[in-house]
């Protein structure tokens, strides 16, 4: 713990020094999506890492928490700092009806029920013109404020979405290494003898499942005032296999690792311009290789990789 | 609501049933042989149906010989497929296995639109397009040949499961494949073999109804999600069960899709998935299986 909260401090300098280090605006706008996309591959992290429950509808939640700001700061006129909560409960809420029969299911079965959540979300935010505008998306979302500070630059913004992003980081470092951490890390490995030790996983799978979604949904809310326009192509079933895969790649079970999945995903894309529409190839591609490769993500990966070779330097020297 | 509406569309959703019916046994083949969900089941229609079009436009080959020619390659990929994904990998934990098959399948079709870019192509009907009037409604010839060749591989699949060893040394592996090992049966060959059987399935189904939906890159998850359904529904069984399980979603999705809203077709699919997983995870007609730890 002491270890992570060391890194947490020395990240967190970094991350306020960014603005000072990277002159450019545009980088700042590609940086707020890195704050992002953590944020939910945090969330996703939680539940698919610690709790050992893969989800395949993500984006949905993340969808749902952008609309419900959405519509209710546009459409009825309500702060947007008061629609962000309203938004988390809500979904909080459906996530937590959802949850009890979804996590009911193992693997591959709730791989596919997941799944099918997001796509029927993804439908409905297509189909509902009225409420959602349909697939042309939804405009005219207001920025957020602060005492008269309107965040509408992206060096403001850089510093709102990144004050929430570190806020869910050390909420989620403290959570997993609570109690309740080591209580979803058991029912990760065996949920039978987890159950049998005294943890009640079926409500523990619910509550992760609902907190993840949460996380996920002001994530939404923050995204649809940053962006102030969304439209549902942005939360369809590629985008849930974008932050499995930023999850897979970073490390299950990691914090900073998520943080690492989340940056080079969202940073890849800008560098390889020329491929732009087949960045889902090396997606695809990414994901098997760590799987086959590199089951323990980039955290673990990259040091055993670097014991490995540093190691046989040695070998071979002493021989 | 007219008793031709009704007929009409029961009689469109039935050979969209029996493409559904096709692919959930691909996916109940694997998961029998294997244990294994693959995601990248309908990576294999749309190769069917695209490598049919570039057989037909490219190679100029009549349509009796793209039609082996495409299921012989598509084939081919799932034998790779397995061979470098599903063989190698280390922890085929079941989550891992998700990852893995995902991660195909978007390989697939990324590759796919790396060759045949982003639009939708035709494939010309088997027997031309004068509708047929039945009772009523009319359909076109393209169902019936859908209807037939569904029905020839079904009864194909039941005689090689049934009456020939290899297809008996597969269900022993489904029963149990420790056991079928100790008796002398090579299980990752009968793995590999299921990988073939489903792929060329999968191609055939992308085959027959292209010439009715068209075919893109992309036709693959929803077909292949919606086979999922048909198997799940049918209790993963590679047999009849499924077929009944892909006729009834296809036609319930056709009338839902006339009845109620055609914007939420697939949605009622994927709510009759989440009912049946919530309700009845061991199928509409399987009886309950206790949980092993």
């Amino acid at each position: 713990m002491k270890k992570d909260l060391l890194l947490f401090s020395a990240f967190t300098l970094l991350v306020a020094a960014a603005p000072q280090l990277f002159k450019g605006g545009y980088l700042m706008n590609v940086l707020v999506f890195v704050g992002i996309n953590t944020m939910l591959a945090v969330a996703l992290n939680l539940l698919l890492g610690y709790a050992g429950q893969i989800s395949l509808g993500h984006a949905g939640f993340f969808g749902l928490g952008a609309y419900l700001s959405g519509i209710m700061t546009t459409t009825y006129s309500i702060g947007p700092w008061l629609a962000m909560p309203i938004a988390a409960i809500v979904v909080g809420i459906i996530a937590c009806l959802i949850g009890f029969p979804v996590l009911k299911l193992k693997g591959h079965y709730l791989a596919m029920a997941t799944l099918g959540l997001g796509i029927i979300i993804f439908i409905v935010f297509n189909e509902t013109v009225d409420l959602t505008g349909g697939p042309s998306g939804l405009s005219g979302i207001p920025n957020l404020k602060i005492a008269g500070v309107t965040f509408d630059s992206d060096v403001k913004n850089y510093y709102l979405i990144w004050f929430f992003t570190l806020a869910v980081m050390l909420f989620s470092l403290n959570l997993a290494n609570s109690r309740v951490g080591r209580a979803l890390r058991a029912v990760h490995d065996s949920e039978i003898a987890a159950q049998v030790l005294g943890v009640n996983a079926r409500i523990l799978k619910v509550q992760v499942f609902t907190l993840s979604a949460i996380i996920s949904s002001i994530a939404g809310s923050l995204y649809a005032h940053t962006m102030t326009f969304i439209s549902p192509a942005s939360f369809g079933f590629n985008f849930s296999i974008e932050l499995l895969t930023m999850v897979v790649i970073g490390g299950l079970g990691s914090i900073f690792g998520s943080f690492l999945g989340a940056a080079l995903l969202t940073l890849l894309p800008e560098f390889l311009r020329a491929v732009n529409d087949y960045d889902i190839i090396i997606y695809g591609a990414l994901l098997m290789v760590m799987v086959m490769f590199m089951p323990g993500g980039l955290v673990r990966g990259i040091p055993a990789l670097y014991r490995k070779i540093f190691g046989q330097r040695k070998g071979t020297g002493n021989a | 609501m007219e008793f031709n509406q009704i007929l009409q569309y029961t009689l469109s959703g039935l050979s969209t049933g029996a493409i559904y019916a096709l692919i959930g046994i691909g996916f109940s083949i694997i998961y029998n042989a294997t244990g294994i969900i693959n995601f990248a089941q309908g990576e294999f229609v749309m190769l069917g149906g695209l490598l049919t079009l570039s057989s037909l436009q490219l190679l100029k080959l009549p349509l009796w010989a793209a039609i082996p020619v495409s299921v012989a390659i598509s084939t081919v990929v799932g034998v790779i497929f397995e061979r470098l994904a599903i063989r190698p990998l280390r922890q085929p934990t079941p989550i891992n296995l998700v990852i893995i098959t995902i991660g195909g399948s978007i390989l697939i079709r990324g590759l796919a639109m790396l060759v045949w870019g982003k639009d939708t192509h035709a494939i010309p009907p088997f027997s031309g397009d004068t509708p047929i009037a039945i009772g009523g409604a009319t359909i076109l010839p393209q169902h019936l040949w859908i209807l037939a060749i569904t029905l020839v591989i079904i009864v194909f699949n039941k005689f090689y499961f049934y009456h020939t060893i290899s297809g008996k040394a597969m269900r022993a592996c489904a029963y149990n494949r420790r056991a079928a090992g100790l008796v002398g049966i090579d299980v990752k060959r009968m793995v590999l073999f299921s990988f073939i059987i489903s792929a060329a399935m999968g191609a055939v189904a992308g085959i027959i109804v292209a010439p009715l939906t068209m075919t893109a890159y992309d036709v693959g998850v929803m077909l292949g999600l919606k086979g999922f359904c048909a198997a799940i529904i049918g209790g993963m069984s590679s047999g009849i069960s499924t077929v009944i399980g892909g006729l009834l979603l296809g036609v319930l999705e056709s009338l839902g899709a006339g009845l109620i809203s055609s914007g939420y077709k697939d949605a009622i699919s994927f709510i009759i998935l989440l009912l049946i997983l919530f309700i009845r995870p061991q199928g509409l007609f399987g009886k309950a299986d206790s949980e092993r730890v």
